[in-house]
């Protein structure tokens, strides 16, 4: 805000007596320049300032000395994931596992959901079933995992029934094999409803004629949802599918955080509970920021090589190739 | 598809299956609420989890808001709620208004830090190290600053300023308008739905803020209702007399179901308001953009 101050001195000056100029350009945008200021340094604070603290990830970072004075030591903490660290490769796998998992069927389910809800014939029955599956995007995880462990849990309704009718019990939640499809579920059941919004409002701005045509055309209901409902919704499709390849490496951070207690580190561990694990609770900074950074660079490669994939295949995509 | 009438056993076989995800949405709620409201008796009899009571008692909640740890921390995340959300609205929308402006001098370099921060998100260590540098762990401000301020959002409003038509914009600057009276007077009022909209996504996401409060408030008395909520339902530590204002102790399921409904009630308080307005505001815009 300082450099402003001094401004209107300077605008307010003597002036030439003839025609008046117009004001300088920055006096007139004085209150649109002032306006984007607190944002614009909320954002360098909290979101480039962090950018430079990478440099934590080339030293060896001593918290006395603090990150300035702490020295370098090169490509030293990109050691673990190089020779592979068995826990950093575990990991590795972990997450990638999870995003195969939820590429398949949180991507998926979603588009399958909106084409039912599409081919529904009453306004009113659509709009009941929206706000009641839009809802669970609302709750926080806490919550959402709160309600599955109530639910799943070894008291919770589904095990009491089979106690009841001594058919043994589940174990559902604990249960280190079945972790992967378990918070896949809760990931479903708390973002499938949002999910399908943008395939539904998509679907909705397909051309009744191009149905017509092809009925007319002698096409049965499968053969319009393949010729013109999934062509229809490709845009779409690709620009969710790069969003998400962005944050494919980050699989389900603070959901897993609140669960790996009950399941183990071996079935839980991802990238993201890696950094927090070996950076914030031991310390281990210099390692966990490289982790964190490759993590981090991976992603804005996937976006960039999928985007550009994209319009291989003549999309629009994310930008346009033509953006100034 | 649309313009085919379907047939008796697929409209059947469709309404089924939209019942079964429906009734997975609703039902989950039904039991949490019924359980908290429940008998000690009828907990017991029914194994922990009750479906409809048969007998309302509200001991639980009565105990929970007596004293202790559960009004503290809905005391603290209403107020980073309040605080948060009218900062972030503040902030947003004077970020957006000015990017709105083409003629406005350096708009497009910061044009290209908003989009930057949608593309390069900062670290959890890195992102740790800074607000540990500003001195503000153990603070509030740790949970709510890093957030005030979407780059998602700013976009988003950015696009709706932009479809004001520049003719309104242009006769209010003939009339001798200043960019202060045109914002003030014209956009913001025309922006009401939008703007309620971000505001609602930005309070849900403040109470609903976990991980912050998790890295940054080391102190157990400063915490919001989530991480009460994952110590005593997620992790089942015991509510004591230590956490409940009150000796007389109803059953734990009952208690744990209790702050897990007080968690949601206020997200179901806005959720109407949030549905009734972003399909014609926020998601018109995303679809267009």
């Amino acid at each position: 805000m300082q450099p402003l101050h001094e401004l209107p001195a300077v605008a307010d000056g003597p002036k030439p007596p003839a025609e008046p100029k117009p004001a300088p350009r920055i006096r007139r945008d004085r209150f649109l320049l002032l306006a984007m200021l607190p944002g614009l340094a909320l954002l360098l604070t909290f979101h480039y300032l962090p950018l430079l603290g990478n440099i934590i990830a080339f030293k060896d970072f001593q918290p006395y000395l603090g990150l300035v004075d702490s020295p370098w030591i090169g490509l030293d903490n990109f050691r673990v994931i190089v020779e592979g660290d068995p826990v950093f490769l575990k990991a590795l796998t972990n997450t990638l596992l999870i995003m195969l998992l939820q590429i398949g069927i949180v991507f998926t389910l979603p588009i399958a959901l909106a084409l039912l809800l599409d081919s529904l014939l009453s306004e009113r029955l659509k709009r009941v079933v929206q706000t009641i599956l839009y809802l669970p995007h609302f709750l926080s995880w806490v919550i959402v995992i709160s309600i599955f462990n109530e639910l799943l849990g070894g008291s919770g309704p589904i095990n009491t029934f089979l106690r009841r009718h001594d058919l043994g019990t589940i174990d559902i939640i604990g249960n280190s094999a079945v972790f992967k499809e378990l918070i896949t579920g809760q990931v479903l059941w708390k973002e499938a409803g949002w999910a399908m919004i943008l395939f539904l409002a998509a679907l909705s701005r397909i051309d009744p004629e191009l149905y017509e045509a092809s009925a007319v055309d002698g096409a049965g209901r499968l053969r319009q949802m393949w010729h013109v409902t999934l062509p229809g919704l490709r845009s779409v499709i690709v620009l969710l599918l790069i969003l998400r390849l962005g944050d494919a490496l980050t699989v389900g951070f603070e959901q897993i955080l609140l669960q790996q207690q009950a399941v183990g580190v071996d079935a839980s561990e991802v990238l993201d509970t890696y950094v927090y694990n070996n950076g914030i609770v031991q310390s281990d900074w210099g390692v966990s920021a490289a982790v964190g950074l490759v993590k981090g660079l991976v992603g804005v490669a996937l976006v960039l090589g999928a985007n550009r994939l994209a319009h291989a295949f003549g999309e629009a995509g994310l930008y346009r190739r033509e953006a100034r | 598809m649309r313009g085919n009438t379907p047939t008796g056993a697929i409209r059947a076989f469709k309404g089924v299956l939209l019942t079964v995800c429906c009734a997975l949405v609703v039902v989950p709620f039904v039991g949490i609420v019924s359980t908290s409201l429940a008998t000690r008796e009828q907990i017991v009899r029914s194994g922990g989890f009750v479906i409809i009571p048969d007998e309302v008692t509200f001991s639980a909640y009565r105990a929970l808001f007596t004293g202790g740890v559960v009004p503290r921390a809905v005391g603290v995340s209403v107020f980073i709620t309040l605080v948060g959300t009218a900062l972030s609205l503040a902030s947003t929308t004077l970020l957006a208004y000015g990017l709105s402006r083409p003629a406005t001098r350096a708009h497009r370099p910061v044009l290209m830090l908003v989009v930057g921060a949608l593309l390069f998100t900062p670290g959890i260590i890195p992102g740790y190290l800074t607000v540990d540098l500003l001195g503000l762990i153990d603070s509030y401000w740790a949970v709510i600053l890093p957030v005030v301020v979407s780059a998602f959002n700013v976009v988003i409003l950015r696009a709706f300023f932009m479809e004001i038509p520049a003719e309104l914009v242009e006769s209010a600057r003939i009339d001798g308008a200043s960019d202060r009276q045109i914002f003030g007077r014209i956009v913001l009022p025309l922006s009401k739905a939008v703007l309620s909209v971000i505001g609602l996504f930005y309070a849900v996401g403040y109470w609903n803020a976990f991980f912050g409060a998790l890295l940054y408030l080391n102190d157990s008395a400063k915490w919001p209702i989530q991480l009460v909520l994952r110590t005593y339902v997620v992790n089942q530590q015991q509510l004591g007399v230590d956490q409940v204002g009150t000796t007389e102790l109803p059953p734990q399921e009952a208690l744990q179901m209790a702050i897990l409904v007080i968690s949601i009630v206020p997200i179901l308080l806005v959720y109407p308001f949030i549905q009734r307005h972003f399909s014609k505001g926020v998601l018109v815009g995303a679809v267009k953009g």
